[in-house]
């Protein structure tokens, strides 16, 4: 392996990055389409979530509180209900998203200063409207609580406890409900799967059809250091990707970055090595441009999507899938990004994860150095 | 048919190529049969033959790209079945199709080889400067090679190919689809390199630059039909040709291609060349045969053209019979 050698590939490939619209298209212009286009399709402001309340309380108070929601412009009070039976009909058949049920105590709870324990169950099958609705709900249910606070300190009593009442929420038909803040890391992990297979899904197919590559071939260069250099310029993209899209996800969707920065960029440059080699490979194998970037797309934007759990929780598939989600190196990169982004886990929690990216890395990239021929076939 | 300098057995220790019975199938199909021919050292090959006669295919396994079937070779020393890693550092290749980056400009085509064979620091500006003169391409060092003619494309692409100042090169087809100023050219280059010492190993459909040779390999069908210097094979010719000149040379062709003793026809520039045995007799014959046209005829040297016209229709007929 001779730096010269590789850097010389690596000039070469990155000067055709530049000078090919399609591959800065690929690199870098549709990373962020995806990112704007899934980020706010999955992030989409929900309002007038219809609503059923069930009052066992029938007291002013829980007037007062139920009031709140009608009033406020996220909710939309469609009935009442007289029991589970009704609040299962009225969600199974899509009048209603949440329901409250408000306690018996809940008056005397509240008076007192004890607190009491609102109900609401939400229909998670769209996780992403149940995680708004959820949100809102406890936003009305703090507002009415501050209010309850204050007035019984205006009326001079004692300072009561600020969390007078809380929102106990059940999620029905989606108990693993993921919130926008969860998918968003998630949708990196995707987007940098499908790019990075694509972009060099081109490179080896490229030279066979130009017919640069039998110049290539007959050259003193190494295989080891034609795949090194060739994957040097889309790594640097990959990375340009990954930071353009922790901005995005920092200054335009508000997604908190709990993890330690050097920590993602580490896992991703481990996964970008993957998927960069198995888009290598596959344009190895095919020696054409069409043939090898179709195979690249299937390959990695179907299971990426479906199979990683980036929207669809693993845990809901059918038994046999979920078996078959352990080869989808996408869906330990989305468990990976997810647990530092948003838990800020250290790499010891997800070691098992780091290790199979690797373990794949290595496969893939050993594969490829076997199947490139300095031959013409 | 082999000239003197000639050896057929392969193993000339002065030999930078050297062939022996070298066959490659693919399938049923051989597209190289049984080929034994040796280049010396700063010798310029020439490799002449009809399309899909098998040129670049005994190129590309002397260049170690191309895994021979059958049979041995060596190029630089170097066996050309297990040592093709060896070879590469010793060859410069010009492959048929054009094939630099088009998106590249000149200096970058000429750097990324430079890095590719390593070319030390302290003689990088200075190969490169050469490469550029050589080529004749300063005004175009920032040009991207998708913009060039194709006379500067081929320039280019040999200056690519000699950068790292290789003993042996391949060229195949350097100067097709090129005008004739620019052919002129191409081969001045290819005299400079032969003069310093470099093998150069060149195939090419133009006799002019057969001519230029100094000694010709034919293959035909995939087989080495002919070997040796242009002067030996011009001697060689069995035969002599007659040149007609008329005003419609088509028609013609049909009426004296069954004369006796005409071995071969072709349409040649504005008339016909026959092979013939016996010159004096055919225009004899066809002046009785033909009194009505009014045909100019004489007896030429042959060119390397009409031997290879005559070699081809030999060869057809053998493979029709
Ligand atoms: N990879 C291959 N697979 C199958 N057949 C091949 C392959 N490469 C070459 N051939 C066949 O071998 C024969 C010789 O091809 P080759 O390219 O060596 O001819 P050539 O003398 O270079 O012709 P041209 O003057 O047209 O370049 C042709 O019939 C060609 O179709
Ligand atoms: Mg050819």
């Amino acid at each position: 392996m001779k730096a010269k050698r590789v850097s010389a590939v690596a000039r070469k490939e990155f000067l055709h990055v530049l000078r090919d619209w399609r591959s800065l298209g690929i690199g870098i212009a549709i990373p962020l389409v995806m990112l704007f286009l899934f980020g706010y399709a999955l992030t989409l402001d929900v309002d007038r979530v219809p609503l059923v309340v069930w009052d066992q309380s029938q007291t002013p108070a829980s007037r007062t509180f139920i009031g709140g929601f009608s009033a406020s412009r996220y909710f939309q009070l469609v009935g009442e209900a007289g029991g589970y039976g009704e609040i299962e009909r009225a969600i199974e058949a899509r009048r209603a998203v949440i329901a409250l049920v408000v306690p018996v105590d809940f008056a005397r709870g509240v008076a007192s200063g004890r607190g009491s324990s609102v109900q609401a169950i939400i229909d998670g099958s769209d996780s992403n409207v149940a995680s708004y609705a959820l949100g809102y709900a406890e936003g009305v249910t703090r507002s009415y609580s501050n209010q309850v606070t204050l007035d019984s300190m205006r009326r001079g009593g004692l300072p009561q406890p600020a969390a007078g009442l809380d929102l106990e929420p059940r999620v029905w038909f989606n108990s693993d409900m993921e919130s926008r803040n969860y998918i968003f890391p998630g949708l990196i992990a995707v987007v940098m799967m499908v790019i990075a297979a694509l972009l060099t899904s081109l490179t080896v197919a490229r030279e066979w059809e130009v017919g640069t590559m039998e110049q290539l071939i007959a050259t003193p260069v190494t295989r080891g250091e034609l795949i090194l250099g060739k994957l040097i310029p889309y790594f640097c993209i990959g990375m340009l990707d990954l930071l353009l899209a922790i901005l995005v996800g920092e200054f335009v969707f508000d997604i908190p970055m709990r993890g330690q920065l050097w920590l993602i960029f580490a896992s991703c440059s481990v996964f970008l090595a993957g998927a960069l080699s198995l888009g290598m490979l596959i344009s190895i194998v095919t020696k054409s441009q069409f043939l090898s970037s179709q195979i690249a797309l299937v390959a990695t934007m179907l299971p990426a999507f479906l199979l990683s759990g980036f929207v669809f929780p693993i845990a809901n598939m059918p038994y046999p899938i979920q078996l078959f989600t352990h080869v989808i190196t996408a869906r330990y990169f989305v468990t990976l990004l997810r647990g530092i982004y948003l838990k800020g886990l250290g790499l010891r929690l997800l070691v098992g994860e780091a290790l199979f990216l690797l373990a794949f890395a290595a496969l893939v990239l050993t594969l490829a150095h076997h199947k490139l021929r300095k031959k013409i076939e | 048919m082999n000239g003197a300098n000639a050896t057929t057995t392969g193993e000339s220790p002065e030999a930078q190529v050297s062939l022996h019975e070298l066959t490659r199938r693919f399938g049923d199909f051989t597209a190289v049969d049984r080929v034994t021919l040796d280049v010396a050292r700063g010798e310029i090959f020439g490799f002449l033959g009809p399309n899909g006669a098998g040129k670049s295919t005994t190129i590309r396994m002397l260049c170690g790209i191309l895994p021979p079937s059958s049979g041995s070779g060596t190029v630089a020393g170097y066996d050309i079945a297990t040592q093709s890693e060896q070879i590469k550092n010793q060859i410069g290749y010009m492959s048929q199709k054009f094939s630099l980056y088009e998106e590249l400009t000149v200096e970058e085509n000429i750097d990324f080889y430079s890095g590719i064979y390593r070319i030390p620091a302290g003689k990088k500006a200075e190969r490169k400067e050469w490469v550029i003169e050589m080529a004749g391409l300063a005004e175009q060092r920032g040009t991207r090679a998708q913009a060039l003619s194709g006379g500067w494309k081929q320039r280019l692409a040999l200056g690519c190919a000699v950068l790292h100042e290789p003993p042996i090169v391949f060229l195949d087809e350097p100067t097709s689809g090129v005008d004739p100023i620019s052919r002129r050219s191409f081969w001045e280059l290819i005299y400079r390199l032969s003069g310093e010492g470099v093998t150069i190993f060149v195939t090419t459909h133009y006799m002019e630059e057969a001519e230029c040779c100094d000694r010709l390999g034919f293959i035909f069908g995939g087989e080495l039909i002919a070997l040796g210097t242009p002067a030996e094979l011009k001697a060689g010719f069995p035969g002599q040709i007659v040149e007609i000149g008329c005003e419609r040379p088509f028609e013609l062709l049909q009426r004296v291609e069954s004369l006796p003793g005409v071995k071969s026809s072709a349409l040649f520039g504005a008339g016909l060349h026959l092979a013939v045995e016996n010159a004096e007799q055919t225009i004899a014959a066809i002046g009785r045969e033909l009194p009505d046209l009014d045909l100019r005829m004489e007896r030429i040297t042959p060119s390397l053209e009409d031997l290879f016209v005559s070699f081809m229709q030999a060869q057809g007929r053998a493979a029709s019979s």
